[in-house]
């Protein structure tokens, strides 16, 4: 695609306690 | 659902269920905008760009619509509905070591540490129960985590350093990992204590409101001095022990500092490495608290903040501002997005005699009381209340594009404003769009640069 950059690449949504979970990494991904 | 905005020269087009996020021009900007209630044909009467232009933008939205990059449906609410439904262990505790303090901070929502009540102190036979607790409630939980919190720890350090010696006795024998952490305000903080952090804590929060002038009008010392040049230099020294890891230095900021971004740039070029700066959470009467009014230049701060991470990250010699930081290729998954803190069901806050409250800033408040270190939780209708909360029970938060980053927001601030504690206060849910806003942006920029 020559008119959008993805930032995310192919990754969508489709053991971790945290005014944003965010900033957390599960430890599965450790 | 699908997010657009503008923010220091890139167009950018989040798909909120999917977690996709685009940079894309101005064409297919504009084409996305339009794209659900038109036809091509009306798309090309709308726009006043070239007509091949617009059909190539229009192929390459309808592209990552197959992909389920772009205008995907919400499929989580009967996921996250089951999910919620689990069995919960204890993950984590509070430890309210001292309900005592050395500064007067005007903002305090503990009052001076003592929450409401008489000044205490944990001791450490509180603390020894408070970790046999958590061993016996947090099931097959391999990792722990204890955070020394008050008032003031540091008051009450003795205790600390007994704590975390007995938490090393129950690792072995129960196959468990403690992660502890502590918050101080420097004031007693010595080169002892910060030889037994760098050994045993995971992450400590040194609090400061930035500028000299900013940090003494809010955080003074009992008898009104300076409490800056106190704690400066010990917390610089101290970022440096840690080489510049595993801490933070947490300001707040408030009506008195709009210009807060000033106070993280000051902090920034004092060598910190490791930043946040928090809005208050203050109740409309108080003189320092944020108000509506004031969100338009919150927002060109934060702006100008991202512009400032950005050059100095350009120039390697960037920070982490904590609200910005965002994993755009992994980050926590999407059940741990959508249900939020864990307060009072895997994250819970123990007093300095040993009762058992949802989270620190639930501590004073008699009805939240739900039982004790020593005989365990006395009202799980407490806990279950805790865990119906999540993004689809607030009516606020299902139609919020921000809801993936936030989980939903905080539940003590959500009860402070509205009584109950599965709302939303709106002020820090429109300052959190617009740091969720900033973050990606950020991330923008430096993808670009690294082209």
């Amino acid at each position: 695609m020559k008119r959008v950059k993805t930032l995310t690449g192919n990754k969508t949504y489709a053991e971790c306690t945290s005014s944003t979970v965010g900033n957390q990494t599960c430890e599965n991904n450790k | 659902m699908v997010h657009q905005y503008k923010n220091n020269g890139y167009n950018i087009v989040m798909d909120i269920c999917s977690g996709a996020i685009h940079v894309v021009d101005d064409v297919v900007y504009d084409v996305i905008s339009l794209f659900e209630e038109n036809s091509l044909d009306a798309i090309r009467q709308q726009l006043a760009y070239d007509e091949k232009e617009i059909d190539e933008a229009y192929q390459e939205v309808l592209e990552l619509k197959e992909q389920g990059l772009l205008f995907t449906d919400d499929i989580y609410e009967d996921y996250i509905k089951e999910v919620k439904e689990r069995k919960t262990v204890v993950k984590a505790l509070c430890l309210h070591i001292a309900h005592d303090c050395n500064l007067a901070c005007r903002y305090c929502f503990a009052e001076e540490g003592e929450y409401k009540g008489d000044r205490a102190l944990m001791s450490a036979e509180v603390g020894r129960a408070a970790l046999d607790f958590l061993v016996e409630n947090s099931g097959n939980r391999h990792n722990l985590e204890v955070d020394f919190f008050g008032g003031e720890p540091t008051m009450n350090f003795g205790v600390v350093k007994e704590v975390v010696e007995y938490g090393r006795t129950l690792e072995k024998k129960y196959d468990k990992h403690f992660r502890f952490t502590f918050t101080t305000n420097g004031i007693l903080l010595n080169d002892e204590m910060m030889e037994f952090a760098n050994q045993e804590m995971d992450n400590v929060v040194l609090s400061v409101d930035g500028r000299k002038e900013v940090n003494d009008y809010m955080r003074p010392t009992r008898n009104g001095k300076s409490s800056y040049d106190i704690i400066m230099p010990k917390f610089i020294r101290f970022a440096e022990s840690r080489g510049q890891q595993k801490y933070y230095v947490r300001g707040t900021f408030t009506r008195k500092n709009l210009d807060f971004s000033n106070d993280v740039i000051h902090l920034a070029d004092l060598g910190f490495e490791q930043i946040s700066m928090e809005p208050v959470v203050g109740l409309p009467e108080e003189p320092y608290a944020i108000r509506e009014e004031d969100l338009p230049q919150i927002f060109e701060e934060y702006d100008r903040l991202a512009r400032e991470i950005i050059k100095r990250k350009k120039e390697g010699r960037g920070f982490n501002f904590f609200h910005f930081m965002i994993d755009l290729t992994g980050g926590p998954c999407v059940a741990k997005r959508l249900s939020g803190c864990g307060s009072g069901t895997e994250y819970l806050a123990v007093t300095p005699w040993g009762d058992l409250y949802p989270c620190h800033q639930f501590v004073g408040e008699e009805k939240f009381l739900m039982g004790n270190v020593f005989d365990g939780i006395k009202r799980p209708d407490i806990a279950d209340e805790f865990r119906q909360c999540n993004v689809y029970t607030k009516k606020k938060c299902r139609e919020c594009f921000a809801r993936f980053y936030c989980s939903g927001g905080c539940a003590a601030n959500s009860y402070k404003f509205h009584g109950v504690i599965d709302d939303a206060y709106d002020l820090s849910c429109e300052m959190e769009r617009k740091r969720v806003e900033c973050a990606i942006m950020i991330q923008a920029a430096l993808a670009q640069e690294g082209e």
